[in-house]
């Protein structure tokens, strides 16, 4: 009985080893690409040749040429990294959908914050400026436009306009 | 001399000086730089009688130059170059790619004249089924990064053959395709015959 118990066994587990056989041969190999994964890579990419078209969405022969590369290079094992350096390579740093931040291109990276900041900047002194500006006492003759007196005479003029507006300005009081 | 009545000494105000000249500075800089780019773009053709600038162009295995893989432009002087960029997704580069192969033939053995394939924007193994497929005997490589592309037009569209002479000087430019090894005979035997 324990003999048949043993050859049992021992021949349980050479089937399972005959049945791993293939599959391990199988996960040795590396499965072809899917459109998602090749996409992935190919949307942060541009077409060199059509400009401002992602390669994911670019219909030319092309373009389809750059997809099955990435398809390849994927199927033999390289990163998206690896896969994208390749093509600054090849094609120049264009391709890239994002410049890298080196030379000139970090001019791109620079500018739009240093102008945000400039312009708040600008406006902080603007409008401390202004707020200064309004709280200081009003000279003679700024206060007697406003008032609509004469600074040499102090009297009211006789313009009807400003005649009206303080009748105006009464009336909202 | 008593001040004017109404108007008081103005205090000093605004953006300090040093503040304004970086602004300006950095506007200036940003404006020559879309001057330069506008300036490139103007005038994107290398000009005909210009001396070409040295480029070396890495060649494909199997298409290497005397078994070099590399070529450069200044080692070729004293020779007629014919710079011809394609790609083989090119359909007139298709088109004029066995006249360009048979032109090259009829000056191969001479050693005077050096035709150089540059394949543009293109993918290798495509590349090489097109080499392949019009038995193109000539050093060929690809236009690594378009350094070699931008020395000669910056907006270039294949196929395009630049032609310069002994003297590294661009002679003629075909912005195109050829019709026959016969038009190509015809630009490179003067240049020869002046030698």
């Amino acid at each position: 009985m324990k003999k048949k118990d043993l050859s049992l066994i021992s021949s349980s587990f050479i089937i399972l080893g005959l049945l791993l056989i293939p599959t391990i041969s199988v996960s040795a190999q590396q499965p072809t690409p899917s459109d998602d994964q090749v996409n992935a890579i190919a949307r942060q990419l541009y077409c060199p040749v059509c400009e401002n078209t992602p390669l994911d969405v670019c219909p030319t022969t092309a373009c389809h040429q750059w997809r099955e590369l990435i398809r390849q290079m994927l199927a033999e094992g390289k990163s998206e990294a690896e896969i994208k350096q390749y093509f600054v390579d090849y094609y120049g740093a264009s391709v890239l959908s994002e410049p890298p931040a080196s030379g000139i291109n970090w001019l791109v990276y620079i500018v739009p914050p240093v102008a945000f900041l400039v312009g708040v900047f600008l406006l902080f002194q603007a409008f401390r400026t202004w707020k200064k500006a309004a709280k200081e006492p009003m000279t003679g003759s700024a206060s007697s436009l406003i008032h609509g007196t004469d600074p040499a005479s102090g009297s009211a003029p006789d313009d009807p306009y400003i005649s009206r507006l303080e009748e105006e300005l009464k009336k909202r009081k | 001399m008593s001040q004017e009545p109404g108007i008081a000494s103005a205090p000093k105000r605004g953006v300090p000086i040093w503040i304004q000249i970086i602004i300006w500075l950095g506007l200036l800089g940003l404006l020559g730089i879309l001057a330069a780019g506008l300036l490139k773009a103007r005038h994107p053709i290398l000009s005909v009688g210009s001396p070409v600038p040295d480029f070396t162009l890495t060649l494909f295995s199997g298409y290497e130059y005397h078994n070099a893989s590399q070529v450069r432009l200044s080692d070729l002087r004293g020779q007629v170059i014919v710079v011809n960029f394609w790609a083989s997704w090119c359909q007139p580069c298709a088109g004029e790619a066995p006249d360009v192969e048979a032109a090259w033939n009829s000056y191969a053995k001479s050693g005077k004249v050096i035709f150089l394939g540059v394949d543009y924007l293109d993918t290798e193994p495509a590349a090489r089924t097109y080499l392949t497929e019009f038995n193109i005997s000539y050093p060929n490589g690809p236009d690594m990064g378009r350094r070699i592309s931008q020395i000669f037009n910056s907006n270039l569209g294949v196929p395009e053959t630049y032609i310069i002479d002994q003297r590294g000087v661009l002679q003629f430019a075909q912005i195109g395709p050829f019709q026959s090894s016969a038009e190509i005979q015809a630009i490179l035997d003067p240049l020869l015959a002046g030698e």
